[in-house]
């Protein structure tokens, strides 16, 4: 379970957010909501320990994240804003290196990519790809990865209707496996597992 | 990391604005009458030095300047590292306010070689190792200040250029040596550096009088700008507006 | 995923995509040999002239063009977003930093010493200072890739970073140019050179072993 305590963080001289808690138990959600610059970006970034928040700390099981990152082992994937790929290398190979890095072979993703839509694209640039089909690249290194936390940020983005529904099935599938998911999101989303819902920039 | 309970209660930045405002006029006026007095025996007082004549006068600037400008570095380095480590941002302040003053401290010590240089070498600038090395010291205080600059975040330029910090007090002695190394393989002229030859005590105790002084007058100044580096960068705070408030109200 | 298999598959990333920009990898090197060529023309043609000064020459050369290829470094990983996905995992980032030196390196700095002897014979050095230059640039172009690295890192999210960089890197990179380009010239003069040899040897060394986690700690920040 993840748990945060006391989170506080400052851009410059605005403050994000102050003094926030929350939990998330296994097999649940947790939706950021908030405007614009509310600060969901920022705070997923502090759970993936990229930003260093001014207070507090966000715990896995009981035991510090960024401390004990090289212990803890592949408890985050993230997919952020940019999407992780290298835009002058093929798909094929930029999956091949993410799959080595979390520890996968090469049958995880290569069996992921049917039901993307993405099998007749293998062997092109990814900047030759949409920016939808960018997305569903990214989302590939999600899906393959053994991390239980799942940390997405606003990962509907440039998909249509099937690609939505996909992404939404699999987080339910993840959370059904008793993982965690942290999404920031703008629309109203339906999951079938519990979820709670943080509503961002209310407080400053 | 475990930090002992007196350094937690001196960093925190409004007691840390209460302290040196209350230390650092007893720093400056002995600094002033140190510096007044070296002066006044180096300028005066001690004899010409029989080679140099009154142009060895200059060391009393020059020597004072070129170890502050490396006391400084490393002061700035160490103010760094323990904002680094503690992520302490008092300390971070002080790196920022350091910087500066370091830089002027190299200066005066080129241009004061340099005039010196003009009578003994016959050129205002020589390839003398140490000049060099203080040419390299300069170059590297304003990277710092560039670095520290460069990023939208402040605290962020805090962090880069305190990391710069830290690499660059780890090389300075490989650059130093370096030097010394290059400068030996081209046998230069005989009066090779910016030393007081046989110097005597008559020389000597108003240079030290005057390093002392220096130091002095660096401390109460470093703290004056830290005490702006933190009104600067706690002006949001209370502690900052009630500090300010009578000001306010009184213009 | 152990730290070498780790190391070797950034690496191996790496070098499929200067493979695939390989405009990016020709220009150090053209730059290596148009600034050397451009000095014969500025100060002199005269033998013994370029013979005094090639030394010197080439080594600044080699630096300034190895210092051209930096700025791009970290850039591109911190925009894709390649590098956030590097510093979430259990990873190690230090040995993510050591492949990207290295990377940069076989790119930008083995393409240099490759040209060195060829720039050298049109500069008139003797056999024994042709050799000392590409001994020199053998031993000092690693640390001027770790040095350069801990600079981009650094830079990699500063807009307009090219300056910042050349002063951030350059000063100290110093003693480097020093031992490379005084020991070429002791050589052809016909002096033994085993001391500044040893010397770059033991700064790679030193900088292979301590600077990565400095551009480790560097790219965090840069991150943030």
């Amino acid at each position: 379970m993840l748990d945060a305590k006391g989170l506080t963080l400052w851009r410059g001289y605005q403050c994000l957010f102050e003094q926030l808690n929350f939990a998330v138990s296994a097999g649940s959600a947790l939706l950021l909501r908030g405007a614009n610059g509310s600060g969901k970006t920022t705070l997923l970034r502090v759970v993936c320990g990229l930003t260093r928040p001014e207070t507090g700390e966000v715990r896995w099981q009981g035991r510090d994240l960024q401390r004990e990152r090289a212990q803890l082992g592949q408890v985050i994937a993230y997919s952020g804003h940019q999407t992780g790929l290298k835009s002058d290398l093929s798909l094929a190979q930029n999956l091949r290196f993410a799959a080595r890095l979390c520890g996968q072979g090469d049958d995880a993703w290569q069996a992921l990519l049917e039901p993307l839509g993405l099998a007749a694209s293998t062997q092109l640039d990814v900047r030759l790809l949409s920016a939808g089909q960018q997305r569903r690249a990214a989302l590939v290194r999600t899906l393959i990865s053994p991390a239980p936390l799942w940390v997405m940020d606003e990962p509907l983005a440039n998909l249509d209707a099937a690609g939505r529904a996909y992404v939404l099935a699999a987080v339910d599938r993840h959370l059904a496996d008793g993982g965690i998911a942290l999404l920031a999101v703008h629309e109203e989303i339906e999951l079938s597992a519990p979820s709670k819902t943080l509503l961002l920039g209310e407080t400053a | 990391m475990y930090l002992p309970n007196w350094m937690h209660k001196l960093a925190s930045p409004p007691h840390f604005f209460r302290i040196s405002g209350w230390l650092a006029p007893w720093l400056l006026w002995p600094a002033v009458a140190l510096i007044a007095l070296g002066f006044y025996a180096g300028l005066v007082l001690a004899p010409a030095d029989y080679q140099q004549g009154d142009g060895f006068r200059i060391i009393y600037v020059h020597v004072p300047s070129a170890y502050l400008s490396t006391l400084i570095y490393g002061l700035m380095a160490a103010a760094a590292a323990v904002g680094l480590i503690w992520r302490m941002k008092l300390a971070y302040a002080v790196a920022a306010a350091a910087a500066p003053i370091g830089a002027w401290f190299t200066f005066l010590a080129l241009v004061t070689g340099a005039i010196w240089g003009k009578p003994m070498w016959g050129t205002f600038w020589e390839w003398d190792p140490r000049l060099t090395s203080e040419l390299i010291l300069l170059f590297l205080y304003l990277g710092f200040m560039s670095l520290r600059t460069s990023f939208e975040e402040p605290t962020k330029g805090d962090r880069a250029a305190g990391l710069l910090a830290v690499v660059g007090v780890v090389n300075l002695p490989i650059i130093h040596y370096s030097v010394i190394w290059w400068s030996s393989i081209h046998q230069g002229p005989t009066i090779k550096k910016l030393d007081a030859p046989s110097i005597t005590w008559e020389m000597a105790w108003p240079l030290l009088t005057l390093i002392l002084g220096f130091t002095l007058f660096f401390a109460g100044l470093l703290l004056q700008r830290v005490q702006a580096e933190v009104l600067e960068r706690e002006r949001n705070a209370r502690w900052v507006t009630e500090i300010m408030r009578p000001g306010i109200e009184g213009g | 995923m152990s730290t070498l298999g780790l190391a070797a598959a950034v690496l191996r990333r790496d070098l499929a995509l200067a493979y695939r920009r390989w405009g990016d990898v020709a220009s150090p090197v053209m730059f290596f040999a148009i600034v050397s060529s451009l000095f014969p023309l500025a100060l002199s043609p005269q033998r013994d002239v370029l013979q005094l000064l090639g030394p010197g020459v080439l080594w600044i050369a080699a630096l300034l063009s190895m210092l051209l290829s930096l700025n791009a470094l970290f850039r591109q990983d911190l925009e894709d977003g390649s590098m956030e996905q590097l510093a979430i995992g259990p990873q190690s980032l230090p040995a993510v930093m050591l492949a990207k030196a290295a990377a940069h390196w076989l790119v930008a700095g083995l393409p240099l010493i490759l040209l060195a002897p060829l720039l050298a014979v049109t500069y008139h050095l003797p056999g024994s200072g042709v050799t000392a230059l590409c001994l020199t640039l053998l031993l000092g172009t690693p640390t001027l890739s770790l040095l350069g690295s801990v600079g981009a890192a650094l830079t990699a999210g500063v807009r307009q970073s090219g300056g910042l960089l050349a002063l951030l890197v350059l000063p100290l990179c110093l003693p480097v140019l020093i031992f490379g380009a005084r020991g070429t010239a002791l050589a052809a003069d016909g002096e033994v050179i085993s001391g500044p040899l040893y010397l770059l040897a033991a700064f790679a060394v030193l900088a292979a072993s301590l600077v990565p986690f400095a551009s480790a700690a560097a790219i965090r920040i840069s991150l943030d």
